[in-house]
């Protein structure tokens, strides 16, 4: 008895060794992950360390540069905002109600994961331009959607629009109704449990979603450069700005402008990594 | 009690409705529309017009070069994707969680920094422009270049799509088949890969779809070589920049054809799941009946 214990222990602490392949699978990830990722974002933050503070900040923080960020930022918060209202409805949708088409659009929301961008770009534009289907019936209102901030914030939603479905949807499908069952037997009306027991539930998976499609919108450049305009100090993105310092041969400012991009880009996974934490300290 | 029960777990049915409606009416208008409006401009001039467009020697290379570009860069991500989820879900060490970020790294960095990165690496003023200049080297605006962009921006598909799936299943049957004497390889290939292949093959299928697709990244280090260095969502480009639409939107929709084709596949991998779990010959061991 005193030995299986002992050897059921000793296997338990030795646990991690048990299971062979660390050093190749490890080695591997790790080399990878230098080679390909770690390496050459590297050289872009090498690169704009070495332009010195001045022209760091000359190329980084010019009147121009601002106003793309600007713009890449306050177009993705709204896309992302869109996204996270559409995005839990359709989750809900999904999860919770039997209706015709449901497997229909269930492979329907995948759809910006898979075609290109630049597809979207194109098809998007023709849609929301003057002559455009969309367009036709927006122009007599007044609305233009195309060659304006209204179609960086259309193509930016469009690009992250499965995030915040995709993230919900399993942690809605895991959530028992029993809880909802007992809350119900405990007196609570229909709105008190969506707002005391679901949502609260859903918080760091719909969170979590909404930083996803910020993060994506923020980089996105394919979608965007056919339906912005892409005019200097009105609807230029920042990605945009990066490819047109590098036609200029303009190496400097390019990295310079996509340091602060990649600042931006570590900090939304640091914040998305945080709210996982804090979710899975929630679920326990 | 029965009646107060049902009305505060299950929606009344108008909220039901309105909300079927809202969702279906967006997903209509800012997914099914623009595909639609890609078909439509594609077959303006007929099929013959667009069958004409895709066989343009210029388009054929493209569609040849996407095609090999997808042919590299998925089997490498799915090793590395493989390895990558083998050693956090099945071992344990010190910064797991620092890898998993850094794997997760190229979903938030902008296509065009990658780009840029990458020309800062190899481009003629990089770290290694002179010596692969003097070795006549090209990576910068050239093919491997590509390849390079491609793998980088698919990076995460396949570990991100293994490592929940591999983490929930555990490490109790790769335990076991190793106390009964069986080797690394064998036990990945006997005991795990029947279990992930499902999850697997969704991975390699989102990475292929994003490796055909890309555009941004490899806009910035293939220098746009008509019939050399473009792509297909790069020729879409050129072609939609000279007023070419039906050139421009028939690659587009052969584009969204490999895309729809992906779902399909996506959604047929999902239904057959539960049924083969269930069935009792793992197609990896073909020693069983």
């Amino acid at each position: 008895m005193t030995w299986t214990e002992g050897a059921w222990r000793f296997q338990s602490l030795r646990r991690p060794s048990v299971i062979p392949g660390f050093g190749l699978t490890f080695g591997v990830t790790l080399l990878g992950l230098c080679l390909v990722v770690l390496i050459p974002l590297t050289a872009v933050l090498a690169r704009s360390a070495l332009m010195g503070s001045a022209a760091f900040a000359q190329a980084a923080f010019s009147a121009r540069a601002l106003h793309a960020y600007g713009l890449s930022l306050s177009a993705a918060l709204i896309g992302a905002s869109v996204n996270a209202v559409f995005g839990l409805a359709t989750a809900w949708v999904l999860v919770r109600y039997a209706f015709p088409g449901r497997a229909m659009l269930n492979a329907l929301v995948d759809l910006p994961f898979a075609p290109p961008t630049a597809v979207a770009g194109i098809s998007l534009a023709g849609l929301y331009g003057a002559t455009g289907w969309i367009g036709r019936l927006l122009a007599p209102l007044g609305i233009k959607a195309a060659y304006n901030e209204l179609g960086v914030v259309i193509a930016l939603t469009f690009v992250g629009l499965p995030f915040v479905v995709r993230t919900v949807e399993p942690v809605l499908r895991d959530l028992a109704s029993d809880v909802e069952e007992a809350a119900a037997s405990l007196g609570a009306d229909r709105l008190q449990i969506l707002a005391r027991v679901v949502l609260p539930a859903l918080a760091p998976a719909w969170i979590t979603g909404f930083a996803l499609a910020f993060a994506r919108a923020v980089g996105e450049y394919g979608s965007v450069i056919f339906i912005a305009g892409n005019m200097p100090y009105k609807t230029e993105i920042a990605p945009l700005l990066i490819t047109i310092e590098l036609e200029q041969f303009d190496y400097g400012s390019a990295s310079a402008i996509a340091a602060v991009m990649l600042a931006i880009a570590l900090a939304m996974l640091l914040t998305i990594n945080g709210v996982q934490a804090w979710a899975e300290r929630f679920a326990k | 009690m029965s009646k107060p029960l049902y009305g505060a777990t299950e929606d009344p049915v108008w909220v039901r409705y309105g909300l079927i409606a809202l969702v279906v009416a967006f997903v209509g208008l800012m997914l099914v529309l623009p595909l639609i409006a890609v078909f439509a401009q594609a077959l303006a001039k007929g099929l013959q017009g667009s069958l004409k467009a895709l066989s343009d020697p210029d388009a054929l290379a493209a569609i040849r070069l996407t095609l090999m570009t997808a042919a590299i860069a998925v089997p490498c991500n799915t090793f590395l994707g493989v390895c990558a989820a083998w050693a956090i879900a099945k071992q344990d060490f010190l910064f797991k969680s620092v890898l998993i970020s850094l794997i997760d790294l190229p979903f938030s960095v902008s296509p065009v920094v990658a780009g840029l990165a990458y020309v800062l690496v190899f481009g003629l003023q990089g770290w290694f422009g002179r010596w692969l200049e003097a070795h006549d080297i090209k990576i910068i605006f050239a093919i491997p270049g590509i390849v390079l962009a491609t793998v980088f921006v698919t990076f995460p598909f396949v570990a991100r799509e293994l490592i929940p799936l591999m983490q929930a299943q555990g490490r109790d049957e790769e335990e076991a088949a190793v106390s009964l004497g069986a080797g690394g390889l064998t036990t990945f290939l006997r005991v795990t890969a029947p279990n992930i292949r499902w999850g697997l093959m969704y991975g390699v299928l989102l990475c292929n779809a994003r490796a055909m697709g890309e555009f941004g990244a490899v806009s910035v280090v293939s220098g746009h070589i008509r019939g050399v260095t473009d792509t297909m969502p790069l020729h879409v480009e050129i072609l939609y920049n000279e007023y070419d639409m039906v050139g421009a939107f028939s690659v587009a929709a052969l584009l969204c054809l490999l895309a729809i084709a992906t779902l399909v596949l996506k959604a047929v991998v999902e239904r057959l799941q539960p049924q083969l779990t269930n069935a009792t010959a793992p197609q990896t061991a073909p020693t069983r009946p």
